[in-house]
């Protein structure tokens, strides 16, 4: 069924939300990673709203859905969805990278605040993502594992390690959503080290894989859909995104991968975000 | 003045049998399956080397073999913990430890989750397969991540208690295990525990603390020591981390000097682990039997054991020097 208006414009003013966040808080931290979160905000909001449904209700449901943030420098906007859940207070989030505080530069699992897995050293995302699957299919739960990755991640060969392993053991309840934006730290991915089609390895390995616009919530919501019709395989929904989109001057620069904004700047990226508000 | 010796562990009366802690650990993983519906057994393509076939045979439901990925298999390990599973993870000490150092430590040991890597073949008594597969590095590899609890079995009765240890303890747990059949040491009434060390014999001339095979050379050193009227007292260090520190010191004050023996580099091994305690607690002359910042070669297990220096005769020699040094 295709997300009707109301559902769709739900997301669409929580993806908003989150960039609001993710600025405010890099700002805050004074370091971390703007680019990422703000790329992968419209996803990330389709899994956890509409998908995921996390809440403060469900949380120490044993049988709820999980999880795994394989680009774990992305983690600002992770907070702020789970902000925006009410999970994590959202007076913490401007502690985000300072000591102290549960919301570590990289996720650090957490029981309390939903944090399931420990990441932020590339490639062991997608691993630890089918452990979780497949503990959920021999517990005999519907538990469905999410794992968010990236095409820089997926130059680790981790990642196609637990590709064929997911994929020989049928984890039809797995579902990565590789965030597809040409860019990582040293430049454009393509020319640093190529990937090419990741729809098509994936395929490849045994998984079904479809390419989707990652700023198009109603398409990202038919390929999670998509998904949980798989009986045999697991999914990769690869999203064409644009790092940094929705501020101008950091949309598509490799620069704003780990830079904070200034006061200055800050204020700008509020300002063109606050023209956008859907 | 020194102080109260406790009691000495029971020791295996007899001819010792040999049985490789392997096989060992094979038999108590699927006892442990048999009971537990809980454990979960991972395998790299060795199951048949590293004996958890026999756990994969009776409960094919809850044994996954990931094929030669270790890396993978480990970050696998990590996921099932998350869901309420106590994993065991197997593959040689050189693959389940160095290739998959990275994600023992960030996927298991910085979550503090239910994994237990259980890893054979290690140290020289791998033996002809030579440097590549003699894995000498590990208990360094493991003793220095947080959170990871170390245990070198000396031999076949303690490795199956080790593995019921393992299940019970929250979190990592790394267990190194060897090929080769070695000698049956401790009694059958033995009972291991996490932190603590045994006392195999008394002595006040020297300590010899050892682990994993080299128990049973420290204990012929012993002998020949004896020969010659020279009363060394035997510790087995099964539990490198955490370290029974206070067996250790009460060793030093005991008999003033610690030669440490392990089939392993003895930078960042038991050499090292005692030496640091030693330090701390007591400060007196300590050698470290082991290898010396080098790599093995091919060779029967006994050769090797004899060539670098780590059979009963050459840890008697060794401790005779030591005792020269003593205060």
């Amino acid at each position: 069924m295709v997300l009707n208006r109301e559902r769709a414009d739900a997301i669409r003013a929580t993806a908003h939300q989150v960039r609001e966040d993710v600025v405010r808080m890099v700002h805050a931290a004074k370091c971390g990673h703007p680019g990422g979160p703000l790329g992968m905000a419209d996803f990330m909001a389709t899994l956890f709203i509409e998908h995921m449904q996390l809440t403060p209700e469900n949380l120490h449901t044993p049988e709820r859905d999980r999880f795994v943030l394989g680009n774990g420098h992305t983690c600002a906007g992770y907070y702020a969805l789970l902000a925006a859940q009410g999970i994590i207070p959202r007076e913490e989030l401007m502690n985000f990278r300072k000591m102290g505080s549960p919301l570590q530069g990289h996720p650090h699992r957490n029981a309390t605040l939903g944090i399931d897995f420990s990441t932020g050293s590339l490639g062991n995302s997608l691993s630890g993502a089918s452990g979780m699957a497949l503990g959920a299919r021999l517990n005999g739960w519907d538990t469905r594992v999410y794992s968010a990755s990236s095409d820089g991640e997926s130059q680790e060969g981790q990642i196609w390690e637990a590709a064929t392993s997911a994929a020989h053991y049928g984890l039809s309840n797995l579902t990565v959503i590789v965030d597809f934006n040409n860019i990582q730290i040293d430049g454009e991915m393509r020319q640093v080290m190529n990937v090419r089609d990741l729809r098509e390895k994936y395929e490849a390995f045994g998984w079904h894989a479809v390419d989707v616009d990652g700023h198009d919530v109603v398409a990202v919501d038919a390929a999670l859909c998509a998904a949980k019709d798989e009986t045999e395989r697991p999914s990769a929904i690869i999203a064409h995104t644009h790092l940094g989109k929705g501020v101008s001057f950091m949309e598509d620069q490799p620069g704003w991968h780990g830079v904070a904004p200034n006061d200055e700047e800050l204020e700008q990226a509020l300002a063109e975000l606050e023209a956008l508000q859907p | 003045m020194p102080l109260a010796a406790p009691s000495t562990a029971p020791l295996h009366v007899g001819e010792p049998s040999k049985i490789a802690t392997r096989q060992a650990y094979g038999e108590a993983l699927l006892e442990l399956g048999n009971t537990q519906d809980d454990v979960v057994v991972l395998d790299a393509d060795l199951s048949g080397s590293t004996k958890t076939k026999a756990f994969g045979k009776a409960h094919p439901d809850r044994f996954f073999n990931l094929g030669v990925a270790e890396a993978n298999m480990i970050g696998t390990a990590a996921g099932l913990a998350c869901m309420g599973k106590v994993v065991f993870a197997s593959s040689f000490a050189m693959f389940a430890t160095g290739k998959a150092w990275e994600q023992i430590r960030q996927s298991v040991c910085v979550p503090d989750l239910n994994v237990k890597v259980c890893a054979t073949h290690a140290g020289l008594t791998v033996g002809e397969d030579g440097k590549s597969h003699q894995m000498l590095e590990d208990i360094t590899l493991m003793r220095v991540l947080p959170n990871m609890k170390v245990i070198v079995p000396a031999d076949a009765v303690e490795a199956a208690q080790a593995i019921r240890v393992a299940y019970e303890t929250p979190g990592p747990v790394y267990v190194r295990l060897s090929r080769a059949s070695t000698p049956v040491v401790m009694g059958e009434d033995y009972k291991f525990e996490l932190g603590k060390g045994a006392i195999l014999r008394q002595g006040t001339d020297v300590c010899i603390a050892a682990c994993g095979v080299e128990v049973a050379e420290a204990l012929i050193a012993a002998d020949l020591l004896a020969a010659e009227g020279i009363q060394a007292q035997v510790l087995n260090l099964a539990s490198i981390d955490p370290l029974d520190e206070a067996l250790v010191a009460q060793a030093a004050e005991t008999c003033g000097a610690i030669l440490t023996a392990e089939e392993h580099q003895t930078r960042g091994g038991l050499g090292d682990a005692v030496g640091q305690a030693v330090l701390r607690h007591k400060p007196v002359p300590v050698d470290m039997a082991g290898m010396d910042g080098q790599f093995g070669q091919s060779g029967t297990a006994e050769q090797l054991i004899a060539h670098y220096g780590l059979d009963g005769a050459s840890l008697a020699k060794r401790a005779k020097a030591l005792i020269s040094r003593k205060a």
